[in-house]
């Protein structure tokens, strides 16, 4: 590697690389901290990863973390660190947002804990993270606040919900970033910017201070250049929190100890079901190569079925509205957010105008899906029905995971599309997650790595592991990155000059 | 076919009631956040933390002493419990309701197939309790006006996640006095097991009635009425009563019964349509997400049997059989745990006496002079400043003979108004009761010489007058003589002097 090339551009350090340098004070946290707020002034304005770019708070914690390095005791892989954090994690006294009008001004008073395991760990945070409104979306395009361009081609979209998260790592807007996955909301968008995104088993990472989508599908999981980085990640906000009653208490392992290389003898599942007509050719070769190149480094390849994937999708669109149209409920303008009550006559008019006025058309659409699909008369024809398939979903994933140890996909049936090419087709667009979505019904882990490109735009391949086996599938990732390149590639975007400093910061 | 029919009459029909009863429970912090349970007063808005206040993010976290409440009610209602239970989401929109859905239970309950019993003109008629499931208490609503006379309303969150147990009967009450009996039944239970204040007027103990009436021999129920807003026992029984004959009159006149929920106005002693089934909510419950099913293993069930305390019945039948008690005061005595404890702990610092003359004694001061004191100052036993010793040290003396009858009843009220122990007040004031006959007699002798008129009069055979003899004597002993003492000393006395 170029490593003499990358000291004057920090941004493209992997985190583990920045670790070994702040620990050796060969850079401070403030310099480098200093160097992605630079990097974001000057491609953000093109990118649009970031809703709100907190530079102030960010150099204040580079200095507590530069401290903590230069005493050399309580020290964390992510000290001293820059990252990024979507903006549906909620961060106590930073305006967080979802990605919706109805929140534009939500200050919250408490931090969630995946923030505070951050700070704990002495991580900087440079802002929060563009997205689709409240999650629901599967380009960013769904934001309240404009879209989020894909740096490797401006006028595609980076994926969602999560496409700030992706873009900002994808573009070297931080070195690291948190997102969250309900159907594919983290893997997507990593697919199509080339990053690593980990969806993590349901009850690994805390749900406290995340807002929720469907909260029996939601999870946190990070974004990064390699699979290294997103072990050094997940083991900070990996583990059982008291305050979420749905987080696991499973004990954390030792991810980087995982990543041995070594993944001779593992059984690589390949579905049937997921190999279908529908997937563009250049994604289909893409991950057939990276199944050779797995079989190339030891891994057995077993035919598996997954019979029932192609009820994923309707039972998701079930499931996941039905949820939402309760957790969206609070959004009632008495308390907080968004509020036309001060027109209303009374106070089912205060309700319908706040609502109709606060949600964009997705969040509506789907809140109407889930009141629907509850409602009484139709609950049976509907959401039980969808409970039924989630089971026959799990059952699916335990078979298969007696018969291999992990299991390869493509992670999107296609590359980067280009914005407003699927707006106006919202089924279009749900089949984005179609390879995703089983992922979370399944409640198991899964990752999306970089598998090479189709005429110049990445291609995600996804892993899928057993319920707690992250660390399988980071081996298997990882394993991967070191007999290939497309990880390390970085789009045109990143190669731009930094323009000057203008405004460092976007602080309220 | 007849050409004529009669409208029948009022006792041609037959009510039928169900209750469904809300209780608070007693526990340290609210159902699913560690915010504290105890409100009461507190200025609006002060016991409410980001998860009860519904922000954006937070999570609920069961409380588990208000599930061990839950079940330990379901075993003294003789429930069965399942195995699994679960929460579900009740989706509605008011401003008291922050997160837009109460978490409660749909399908699963905590406990269903229970009774109760209750005493219905001397027979024990068992009810039906459907099912008893938890879930959180809403927020309040206070309605304002403005300057300008425009109404506006605040919100107060304090009591927003509460844990709110719900107990639905069988529709197995026949008469608006059942369904008081029942309702105090349950509050007896409820205040017994410590999981509830009881507190109807506060509100911490609700009940809203459906009621329907039919004529006698009919299968099918009539349609039913909701009736909520009864703050007291009185209130349930008033308000049913009304009801009942409200819908016996539009049958009889012909007439058909809208299902609608009616509230009761005390003042006026009337029940008000308020609202009509056509804009009932759908509720569009489902499983809560949030959190897991909550598993109940025999283990557990057998560790929350063993901390339950004597229920009332059971306190009841031992009240007669070991103190002897008439069922009317072992009744009275045990209908309030804090009234039978007061009794038990009384009875047990009283050495004088045998076991049932002490026990029965103890019960006449209690559902007596003390009931009756507590009544007219509007006090509750448990914040009594008369303790179960200090009655114990009254009931001690006057079996003793240190202090008269009288003497008592003022000792008593003194200490029920200062707090003193009568037995302190004794001791200081010397109010100690001359027994001693020797001096009684001289005292005797005295009042005799000092009044010829009334001796002359008993010695014509006017008893009354020893009455006076006796007022005379014990003005002068300041009370501290009792008159049956007295008298047969004056007696022999008079007696003397007339031979």
């Amino acid at each position: 590697m170029a490593t003499a090339a990358k000291t004057n551009e920090p941004w493209r350090w992997t985190i583990a690389e920045a670790g070994e340098k702040l620990r050796a004070k060969a850079i401070s946290s403030v310099e480098l901290t200093q160097a992605h707020l630079d990097r974001i002034a000057a491609v953000d304005a093109d990118v649009h990863a970031y809703l709100l770019v907190t530079g102030e708070t960010a150099l204040a914690q580079a200095r507590e973390a530069d401290a903590r390095l230069a005493k050399g005791d309580d020290l964390t892989p992510l000290t001293g660190i820059p990252l990024g954090i979507k903006d549906v994690i909620i961060t106590q006294g930073v305006t967080t947002t979802a990605g919706s009008r109805f929140l534009e001004h939500f200050v919250p008073p408490y931090s969630g804990t995946v923030a505070q395991r951050l700070r704990t760990a002495g991580a900087v945070t440079l802002g929060k993270l563009n997205m689709d409104e409240f999650a629901m979306g599967s380009s960013t395009e769904n934001s309240a606040y404009g879209p989020t361009h894909n740096p490797w081609d401006l006028t595609r979209v980076p994926g969602g919900s999560s496409g700030g998260s992706a873009a900002a790592v994808a573009a070297g807007e931080a070195m690291g970033t948190l997102g969250s996955d309900t159907g594919g909301s983290i893997r997507q968008p990593a697919a199509l910017t080339n990053t690593v995104g980990l969806k993590t088993t349901y009850g690994r990472v805390s749900r406290f201070g995340l807002i929720a989508f469907a909260s029996s599908l939601d999870q946190i999981g990070p974004f990064t250049r390699d699979a290294r980085d997103a072990a050094l990640l997940l083991q900070q906000i990996a583990g059982h929190d008291p305050r979420d009653a749905t987080s696991a208490n499973v004990p954390v392992p030792d991810y980087t100890a995982q990543l041995t290389g070594d993944i001779r003898g593992l059984r690589m599942g390949i579905p049937k079901e997921y190999f279908v007509e529908g997937t563009e050719p250049g994604v289909t070769a893409a991950v057939q190569a990276a199944i050779e190149t797995l079989k190339g480094l030891g891994a057995v390849p077993v035919e598996i079925s997954l019979p029932n994937t192609r009820f994923g999708l309707p039972a998701y669109y079930i499931i996941a509205p039905a949820e939402a149209s309760a957790n969206l409920s609070r959004y009632d303008g008495v308390k907080y957010g968004f509020s036309v009550r001060n027109e209303a006559t009374d106070l089912i008019d205060s309700l319908m105008r706040t609502r109709g006025a606060g949600f964009g058309p997705e969040v509506r659409r789907r809140i109407m899906l889930g009141t629907y699909a509850l409602s009484s008369g139709y609950y049976d024809a509907y959401y039980k029905r969808a409970e039924q398939v989630r089971t026959l979903i799990r059952r699916d994933f335990d078979a298969a995971f007696t018969q291999c140890d992990f299991i390869i996909s493509p992670t999107s049936p296609t590359v980067a599309f280009p914005i407003g090419d699927r707006v106006d087709d919202p089924y279009a667009m749900y089949l984005a997650d179609l390879f995703t979505i089983p992922a979370n019904l399944g409640g198991i882990c899964g990752l999306s790595m970089p598998g090479g490109f189709s005429a110049g735009l990445p291609v995600g391949v996804q892993i899928l592991g057993n319920h707690f086996a992250e660390g399988t599938i980071l081996r298997v990732a990882d394993a991967f990155e070191r007999v290939t390149d497309y990880h390390t590639q970085w789009p045109t975007l990143a190669t731009a000059k930094p323009k000057a400093k203008k405004a460092a910061s976007k602080e309220k | 076919m007849t050409a004529t029919t009669h409208a029948p009459a009022e006792t041609d029909y037959e009510i039928v009631i169900g209750l469904e009863v809300h209780t608070q429970l007693l526990t340290h912090s609210k159902m699913f956040c560690p915010c504290a349970a105890d409100y009461a007063d507190d200025a609006p808005n002060s016991h409410v933390c980001m998860i009860c206040m519904g922000m954006p993010g937070v999570l609920p976290v069961v409380n588990q002493q208000a599930v061990e409440y839950t079940l330990m009610t379901g075993l003294a209602l003789h429930c069965s419990i399942p195995e699994l239970s679960k929460f579900d989401r009740k989706n509605y929109f008011y401003p008291d309701l922050p997160k837009g859905y109460q978490i409660s239970q749909f399908d699963l309950p905590f406990c269903q197939d229970g009774y109760l019993e209750v005493e219905v003109e001397g027979a024990l008629k068992r009810i039906g309790v459907t099912r008893a499931h938890l879930e959180e208490d809403t927020g309040r609503l206070l309605h304002r006006t403005d300057a300008y006379g425009t109404g506006f309303s605040l919100v107060d969150l304090n009591r927003a996640g509460i844990p709110l147990l719900e107990i639905v009967s069988e529709p197995d009450m026949r008469t608006a006095e059942e369904a008081r009996l029942y309702m105090q039944k349950l509050r007896s239970i409820l205040v017994y097991l410590g999981v509830s204040s009881g507190r109807m007027e506060e509100g911490s103990l609700r009940c809203d009635a459906n009621i329907s009436v039919r004529p006698r021999g009919q299968k099918k129920l009539g349609t039913k009425t909701e009736i909520k807003n009864m703050n007291s026992f009185r209130a349930v029984q008033r308000a049913l009563e009304f009801e009942a004959a409200r819908q016996i009159e539009v049958l009889r006149a012909g007439g058909r019964i809208i299902q609608e929920t009616r509230g009761w106005v005390e003042a006026k002693g009337i029940t008000v349509s308020q609202r009509t089934k056509e804009e009932a909510n759908d509720y569009r419950y489902f499983p809560e997400p949030d959190l897991p099913p909550v598993h109940i293993t025999r283990a557990w069930i057998e560790e929350i049997r063993a901390k339950m305390p004597e229920l009332p019945d059971a306190r009841r039948e031992r009240f007669i059989s070991d103190y002897g008690l008439s069922p009317y005061d072992a009744a009275v005595l045990t209908d309030d745990r804090a009234w039978a404890d007061f009794f038990e702990t009384t009875v047990a610092s009283v050495t004088t006496g045998d076991p049932t003359t002490r026990a029965k004694s103890v019960a006449n001061w209690v559902t007596g002079d003390l009931a009756r004191l507590l009544n007219a100052h509007g006090q509750e036993i448990v914040t009594s400043k008369l303790t179960p010793a200090g009655l114990a040290g009254l009931v001690n003396a006057l079996d003793a003979g240190t202090i008269s009858g009288k003497q008592a009843k003022e000792l008593l009220e003194r200490a029920f108004a200062t707090g003193e122990q009568p037995a302190d007040i004794i001791a200081r004031e010397g109010i100690a009761q001359v027994s001693d006959v020797g001096a009684l007699e001289t005292v005797a002798r005295d009042i005799i010489a000092a009044n010829p008129k009334a001796v002359e009069d008993y010695h014509k055979g006017k008893g009354a007058a020893v009455q006076f003899l006796i007022g005379q004597v014990m003005r002068q002993t300041k009370g501290s003589a009792k008159p049956d003492i007295i008298q047969p000393i004056l007696v022999r006395l008079l007696d003397a002097l007339k031979g």
